[in-house]
C-alpha cells in the first residue's frame, strides 16, 4: 500500500490538536510562516504540479500566482469549497471529519501565499459532523495561537470561518458559492471578472477545494521533488478516489493518480458484488461521461481519462454490475440535474428537463428511435452555451450513457420494456 | 400562519443575539443568512413568512430577499415538518444500494407519500439528492442530524428504530 499523507493511518485518531502536533503537524505551517516568503510557497506549490482536487484540475500554484499583490485597495480571501456534492464524491468529508487540523493547516499556508486575510470556509448543510468537528479544530487551534492575530509569533493576523450550504448542488460552481456566501440564490456568475479581480464582496478571491490545500503541507515539509515522485507527470500526487456501487468494499481510499482503474476496483474495493461481471464505470462524478468495462484498464489521472472520452473529476468511482440498466443509471441523473439546475439560462433550464423525460419515456418502453436522436441533440444544445458547466455535465452524463450503451437504449424501444429484469430500481 | 397576527416576536432574543454574533464574521452582514436560516429552523422546525421578515430586519434587507434564499435552498422549510423529518438519497450510489425499495418500505409502513407528512406530525419523507455518503449506501438523514448510513433496503423496522 503506497504512503498516506491526506488521511491518518488506521485506528490513529487526529483530530484533536495534541494528536496532530505529535505527527509532526503545524510543522509545515511554521515553517511557511516563519522561514518562507509567501511568493516561495506559490513557487513550490507551482514547481509541485499540484492541480485542484475539485473537479477541474486546474494547477493550485497558477491560480494562487493569480492573486494581487498586497497593499491593494480591497483585502484578499481565500474561499474554501467544502460544497462537495457530486455524486459519487464523498472524500472531502473524510478530510474534514478524520483529519480536520490538517485540513487548516492547508488553509493556514494557502491564506499565507495569497496574502489573504481570512479563509471562508463554505461546508454543505448536510454534512453537520464535519461542521462540528470543524468548529472544534479551530476553537484548538485560535487556543494555541495558530489563528487569528498574531498567529505563529507574527503580525500578521488570519483566520477560518465556517459557512453552512442549504442543500443547492449549485453551490459546489465556485461563483454560485460565492453568491450564496453572500446571502443569496446559488446563481453562478459571468466571468469575467473572475474572482480572482473580483471574488467574495467584490474583493480578489481564490477559490480552493477542501482536498487541494489538504495536499499542502506535506509539499511544504517534503518539498516539490518528493510530490512530483507520486503519480504521473500531468498528474502528481497521491488522491482520494471514492469507489461506491456494486463493490465489495467501497469507501475512500488515497492512493497516487494515474493508479489503473481496474485495480483501485479489484484490488482496493475487493472487486464486483456477488461475483458478478463488471458492466459500467463512473469515472469521476456523474457529470463526467460513463465507461464501459472494455475501457476499466485506464489510469485514473487527467490525460489518461481524456484520451478514452471521460475526465478525472472528483474522482469519485461509482460502479455498475451486469445487473444495472443503464438507462435506469441515466434517469437517476438526469433527475438529479433537473433538480439541481439554478435556472437562469434556458438551455440548462429546459435542456435538463427534456433529457429526463425522454429517458423516462424509453425506460417504461414507449420510446421512439427518435427520441434517441432527440437526446443527442438536446444535448449539443445545451454545451458550451451556458453560465456554468452544470448544462454541460447533464448533457454529458445522459449522451455519454447513450453513445456507451446506445444498443441497450435501442433494446428499449424494440422490446418495449427493460430488457434487464434484475435491475436496480431508479 | 397564525404567528403573523400575534404581535410578538417569533425570533427569541438567545437566537437574535446567536445571529448578530455571526454577523461579525463577514463584512456584510447578510452573509449570515444562511446560518440564521439553519438557526431558525432548528429552533422553530421551519422558517415561517413571521421569520423570514424578523431575520431581514436583523441583517437589513427585503423580506422577499430572504424569501428568495428559502425557496431556492432544498434544505429550508416554508412549512412545518415532521418532528422527524426523513430524507433518503435516491442519487446514484444509493439508487444502485436500494434506496427505492428504503424509500417504498417507508411510504407503506408511514402511510405517506415523499413531500407528505403523518397526520400526527410526527414523522415526514422526502426524497434528497446526493447526501455525499456514496460508500455507506443507501444513506438516510433525519433532520439536520448526522447521517444514517448502510441502510439495507430489507430493514426498514430496524432503521425506524434508529430514527426514533
Amino acid at each position: 500500500m503506497p504512503e498516506r499523507y491526506l488521511l491518518p493511518p488506521d485506528g490513529t485518531d487526529l483530530r484533536s490538536i495534541d494528536a496532530y502536533r505529535k505527527q509532526g503537524g503545524y510543522a509545515a505551517a511554521t515553517k511557511a510562516l516563519r522561514e518562507m516568503t509567501p511568493e516561495s510557497v506559490v513557487e513550490v506549490v507551482k514547481e509541485s504540479g499540484l492541480r485542484g482536487r475539485g473537479g477541474a484540475g486546474f494547477t493550485t500554484g497558477q491560480k494562487w500566482s493569480f492573486m494581487p499583490k498586497p497593499g491593494g485597495p480591497k483585502p484578499s480571501y481565500l474561499a474554501c469549497n467544502a460544497d462537495e456534492s457530486e455524486p459519487g464524491t464523498f472524500k472531502d468529508r473524510q478530510i474534514m471529519e478524520r483529519n480536520p487540523h490538517l485540513f487548516l493547516e492547508g488553509l493556514i499556508i494557502g491564506g499565507y501565499a495569497i496574502h489573504a486575510r481570512a479563509a471562508y470556509v463554505y461546508i454543505r448543510g448536510e454534512y453537520i459532523t464535519a461542521f462540528r468537528v470543524l468548529s472544534d479544530a479551530i476553537r484548538e487551534a485560535r487556543g494555541a495561537g495558530l489563528l487569528g492575530k498574531g498567529l505563529f509569533g507574527s503580525d500578521r493576523e488570519f483566520d477560518v470561518h465556517l459557512m453552512r450550504g442549504a442543500g443547492a448542488y449549485i453551490c459546489g460552481e465556485e461563483t454560485g458559492m460565492i453568491e450564496s456566501a453572500e446571502g443569496r440564490k446559488g446563481q453562478p456568475r459571468k466571468r469575467p471578472p473572475f474572482p480572482a479581480v473580483s471574488g467574495l464582496w467584490n474583493c480578489p478571491t481564490t477559490v480552493n477545494n477542501v482536498e487541494t490545500v489538504s495536499h499542502v503541507p506535506a509539499i511544504i515539509t517534503r518539498g516539490a521533488a518528493w510530490f512530483k515522485t507520486i503519480g504521473t507527470p500531468a498528474s502528481t500526487g497521491n488522491t482520494l478516489f471514492g469507489i461506491s456501487g456494486h463493490v465489495n468494499r467501497p469507501g475512500v481510499y488515497e492512493l497516487p493518480l494515474g493508479t489503473p482503474l481496474r485495480e483501485i476496483i479489484e484490488v482496493h474495493a475487493g472487486g464486483v458484488r456477488g461475483g458478478r461481471a463488471l458492466k459500467a464505470i463512473i469515472p469521476g462524478g456523474v457529470s463526467m461521461p460513463v465507461l464501459s468495462a472494455a475501457q476499466a484498464d485506464v489510469a485514473m489521472d487527467h490525460d489518461s481519462l481524456k484520451q478514452v472520452g471521460s475526465l478525472l473529476g472528483t474522482g469519485g468511482i461509482v460502479v455498475m454490475d451486469e445487473t444495472a440498466c443503464m438507462v435506469r443509471a441515466a434517469i437517476v441523473i438526469a433527475r438529479f440535474f433537473r433538480h439541481e439546475t439554478c435556472g437562469q439560462c434556458t438551455q440548462c433550464r429546459e435542456g435538463t428537463a427534456w433529457l429526463y423525460k425522454l429517458l423516462r419515456r424509453i425506460e417504461a418502453g414507449e420510446g421512439t428511435l427518435d427520441d434517441l436522436k432527440t437526446i443527442d441533440s438536446v444535448g449539443g444544445y445545451m454545451e458550451g452555451q451556458t453560465i456554468c458547466a452544470l448544462s454541460d455535465a447533464a448533457a454529458w452524463a445522459a449522451t455519454g450513457f447513450l453513445r456507451r450503451f446506445r444498443s441497450e437504449f435501442e433494446a428499449h424501444v424494440h422490446e418495449r420494456r427493460c430488457p434487464l429484469p434484475e435491475s436496480f430500481e431508479p | 400562519m397564525s404567528a403573523v397576527a400575534s404581535g410578538a416576536p417569533l425570533l427569541s432574543a438567545g437566537l437574535r443575539e446567536t445571529i448578530a454574533a455571526e454577523t461579525t464574521k463577514y463584512p456584510q452582514p447578510r452573509s449570515a443568512l444562511l446560518i440564521a436560516l439553519h438557526l431558525i429552523q432548528g429552533e422553530l422546525g421551519y422558517v415561517p413568512l413571521q421569520a423570514q421578515r424578523e431575520v431581514a430586519e436583523l441583517l437589513g434587507i427585503k423580506p422577499i430577499e430572504v424569501r428568495e434564499v428559502v425557496t431556492f435552498y432544498p434544505m429550508y422549510h416554508e412549512h412545518p415538518v415532521g418532528r422527524r423529518n426523513i430524507q433518503v438519497c435516491v442519487n446514484i450510489a444509493c439508487a444502485l444500494g436500494g434506496a427505492r425499495q428504503v424509500m417504498r418500505g417507508l411510504e407503506d409502513r408511514l402511510g405517506i407519500a415523499p413531500g407528505g407528512r403523518t397526520p400526527d406530525g410526527q414523522y415526514s419523507l422526502e426524497e434528497v439528492q446526493c447526501l455525499g455518503s456514496c460508500g455507506t449506501a443507501v444513506c438516510v438523514q433525519v433532520n439536520n442530524e448526522p447521517y444514517i448510513e448502510n441502510v439495507k433496503p430489507g430493514a426498514i423496522d430496524e432503521l425506524l428504530k434508529r430514527i426514533g
